[in-house]
């Protein structure tokens, strides 16, 4: 079980809450768990979104693996120039 | 992917080196080719029609007459490229802003095109096209914009983000917000608290060369696209999709490129001239004027940004707000957002509040700048650090280190930072002989962190080896910075040759596998990644056709400085092979040699820097000069240390032409009143210092080098290290940019007044 932090808006699509909590192994399965318990996310994930894992942000290697104990951020997908 | 990407630490040959950039023959000799260079035979000349106004219904478009006259071959219009988009909104934005559909939403916007024979008849039939238009009421200022009272722009927005869902539309398009504590508690424990507004005006990226194409679609749906662009597989997938092609079936070469910066990360013209070749029905070539490349293509955001800071007597900040406005043209961005959360990224923060707008303007749509909307933030917040800093009694760079954020530290836009490079750049700062130089009358001094986030993202790398010994390396990220001879010393560096036998390409979108394009400063981050992957594949065929030659175990065979060693008790008589050597027997061993990679190159980590800057300030006049400017920033790893410094230069030169000069000015009509380099003032070699660099050094610890971007951290810190030398050398705080002459003057005369 890992304990995600979620962006505002994102919150906002999750009922309102800024961290919950995600039986997950690795990003893919995070998204995955995050769909299935709010319907509302998906469009979002399928828009982007960045994953922070103590701090250094991943935001395609969805194989990348969740640590126990790992501080899980998710933010927005950026851009840059 | 196979590949540990995590800092090996090891001592470099090649990397670190400064050899002669591979492209700098062709440069300095006109023989390099750039978008407007391609040619075809039977190649038409397309010229785009553009709305003289800011804001007008589209009622009707006559192109009867165009169509007629001779020599004209197409004239298309947005019933030409019909609406393929599936939803998509956010192509559907583009493909509204390469050609309007029912409303023309600013001064510039292409409403039609026309393929003729030459530039003569193209002009004559713009002009035979009547566009029936019915003007609108427009808004160009932010913060207008974002009153109940301004035009409303697109009346299916509803403001995102909000607790309560809105129930009128507006120019709103969304509301971010960043943060953790409690602000308001924070700024109860304050002794001292600074609250200033500021403003910054649009800015072009200001790339030299034109955005330029030639479009060649055949009879038989294939096309080919020849093109300035920072990422060709991106364009590929816009255009195709826009068009309704397969991406497969449209092969995109990138040219040299002349700047880009974050602007030719958008397609703007190529939808149209591959439209108006397949009407025609033969190659169109398109290249932008200076007028439209102003008028129509990629501007940052024009923002207004609030900001508070809270410190106590010891100079430890208790609390930080800001409320940052930006604008995204007539299209939704998320400008503002990326401002929130780069806002305050420097600092330890137990309360920080941040809050993004995203505003609608009669403006073009906004494009990606260069660390994009990370300096106007570092702009305002920088400002009202040094301010604080003063009122505190705390020497400027101590207050910043006091308060610097660190290993451990809850960023102010939500994780908590690993290893970062905050500290030490104002460590170096600090003790920069810039630091203690003396200053003139009317000279002030001034000094400001940035910060950015850099990204990798997915690359795609071929590494093949001839017969004799060479080595081509073809990449498909865009070099816009020098990146063929950084990722030729890292394949020399991997394999354990010299530089001057690896030949670095950036191949087409058909000749290898799809990349992310150049921007997030992850030219070198990526490709390097991904050229030390292929290498690394490649020298295990090496070791394997070593083997062969030597008919012993692969096993006993390792890759020492550019040759296989056999190992072992049973092999002591065996010479070294070079890779030479080995690719000469390769046809009788197996065949070519190669390697190949494709991966995601992520953890690109945060990168800091700090700029110090000492600039004159004539009270007369307003005139400023910069006499001397200094940049330190951490670059992980410099692969080719020239090209790094020349990436820290050039963000500080873009950084001081956007700060003293450079603005979009609209006319009460809405319209350009500046669209050209005599008007708006970019800084020549004249105008500038020699500007100093001093690169750090702190592996990224998720690079097998330990590289870092490095292209985009040095435009975020120039617009507040130049506003607080200017307000140092005059006396008043500068609180708008570009603080162009007249505004200092007005400033310093606005003091005298009192």
């Amino acid at each position: 079980m890992v304990e995600v932090t979620l962006w505002g808006a994102l919150g906002q699509v999750a009922g309102g809450k800024s961290k919950v909590e995600v039986e997950a192994k690795d990003i893919r399965e995070l998204f995955r768990k995050l769909a299935e318990q709010y319907p509302g996310i998906e469009p979002w994930i399928d828009r982007g979104i960045a994953v922070a894992i103590d701090g250094t942000i991943y935001r395609d290697t969805w194989s990348k693996e969740l640590p126990p104990g790992a501080e899980i951020f998710l933010l927005p997908r950026l851009a840059g120039g | 992917m196979n590949f540990d990407p995590r800092y090996s630490g090891r001592n470099f040959s090649s990397v670190g080196t400064r050899p002669i950039r591979p492209d700098g023959v062709d440069k300095v000799t006109g023989r390099a080719r750039y978008g407007a260079d391609f040619n075809m035979a039977g190649q038409l000349v397309g010229r785009v029609l553009r709305s003289p106004h800011a804001h007008a219904i589209i009622r009707k478009i006559d192109t009867s007459k165009a169509e007629k006259l001779a020599g004209v071959k197409a004239v298309i219009t947005a019933k030409d490229l019909p609406d393929l988009t599936d939803g998509d909104a956010g192509m559907y934005d583009i493909l509204d802003n390469c050609m309007a559909r029912a409303k023309a939403l600013y001064d510039g916007h292409a409403v039609a095109a026309v393929a003729a024979v030459d530039a003569r008849t193209a002009r004559q039939a713009l002009k035979l096209i009547a566009v029936d238009y019915e003007v609108l009421p427009h808004v160009t200022d932010v913060d207008e914009a974002m009153k109940h009272t301004a035009p409303l722009i697109n009346d299916t927005i509803f403001t995102e983000g909000l607790e309560e869902k809105p129930v009128k539309p507006s120019n709103v398009t969304k509301r971010s917000q960043f943060g953790h504590g409690d602000v308001h508690q924070g700024f109860g424990h304050a002794d001292f608290i600074v609250e200033r507004s500021f403003k910054t005006e649009q800015t072009h990226q200001g790339y030299i060369e034109p955005h330029a194409c030639v479009a060649s679609v055949s009879s038989d749906g294939t096309a080919d696209l020849w093109v300035c662009t920072q990422g060709h597989f991106v364009y590929r997938q816009h255009c195709a999709q826009l068009l309704g092609m397969e991406a497969s079936k449209l092969r995109v070469t990138s040219s040299e490129i002349g700047g880009g910066f974050g602007g030719k990360t958008h397609v703007w013209a190529e939808p149209v001239a591959l439209a108006l070749s397949r009407k025609a029905g033969r190659p169109v070539k398109l290249v932008m004027t200076r007028d439209e490349v102003f008028r129509a293509s990629g501007p940052t955001s024009a923002t207004s940004i609030d900001v508070k800071i809270g410190a106590r007597k010891d100079g430890t900040i208790t609390a930080a707000e800001a409320t940052l406005r930006y604008t995204s043209g007539p299209y939704a961005g998320t400008w503002a957002e990326i401002g929130a959360m780069t806002a305050f990224a420097c600092y330890k923060l137990e309360n920080v509040k941040t809050v993004g707008y995203e505003v609608l303007v009669n403006r073009p749509k906004t494009a990606a700048y260069r660390a994009p909307s990370a300096p106007m933030a570092a702009f305002a917040v920088e400002s009202a650090v040094d301010e604080l800093a003063k009122e505190v009694g705390i020497d400027p760079v101590e207050f910043r280190i006091r308060n610097a954020a660190q290993e451990g530290t809850r960023s102010s836009y939500g994780p908590v930072y690993g290893p970062i490079g905050i500290g030490p750049t104002l460590e170096a700062a600090k003790n920069h002989p810039h630091m203690k130089a003396p200053l003139k009358e009317n000279q002030g001094r001034g000094m400001a962190c940035g910060f950015w986030f850099n990204f990798g993202g997915q690359t795609c790398t071929d590494l093949n080896i001839g017969m004799d010994g060479s080595v081509s390396l073809a990449v498909g990220t865009v070099d816009v910075g020098g990146s063929r001879a950084s990722l030729s010393l890292v394949a020399a560096e991997e394999l354990g040759i010299d530089y001057s036998q690896v030949k670095a390409i950036v191949a087409d979108t058909s000749s290898l596998g799809y990349n992310d394009m150049t921007d997030g400063s992850r030219g070198t981050f990526s490709s390097s990644m991904a050229t030390i992957s292929a290498a690394r594949n490649a020298i295990k065929i090496l070791r394997e056709r070593a083997a062969q030659m030597w008919d012993i175990s692969v096993d006993d065979v390792a890759w020492e400085q550019g040759h296989a060693v056999a190992k072992g008790d049973n092999h002591g008589n065996l010479g070294k092979l070079s890779l030479k050597e080995i690719a000469a027997r390769s046809g009788t061993t197996g065949g070519p040699i190669a390697g190949h990679s494709e991966l995601v190159a992520d953890g690109a980590g945060v990168s800091f820097a700090t700029h110090i800057c000492d600039i004159e300030v004539d009270p007369e006049t307003g005139f400023t000069k910069v006499i001397r400017y200094t940049v330190v920033q951490d670059a992980g790893k410099a692969v080719h240390p020239t090209y790094v410094e020349g990436q820290y230069q050039g963000g500080a030169a873009q950084g001081i032409g956007w700060a003293l000069n450079e603005e979009y000015i609209y006319g009460k009509d809405g319209r350009l009143q500046n669209a050209g380099f005599l008007d708006y003032r970019i800084p020549v070699c004249s105008d500038l210092p020699m500007i100093d660099t001093q690169i750090l050094e702190i592996p990224n610890p998720n690079h097998p080098y330990g590289v870092r971007g490095v292209g985009e951290t040095s435009i975020v810190p120039p617009l507040a290290a130049i506003a607080n030398a200017v307000s140092n050398a005059a006396g008043v705080r500068m609180t708008h940019i570009p603080m162009s002459p007249p505004r200092i003057l007005a400033a310093i005369e606005a003091e005298r007044e009192g």
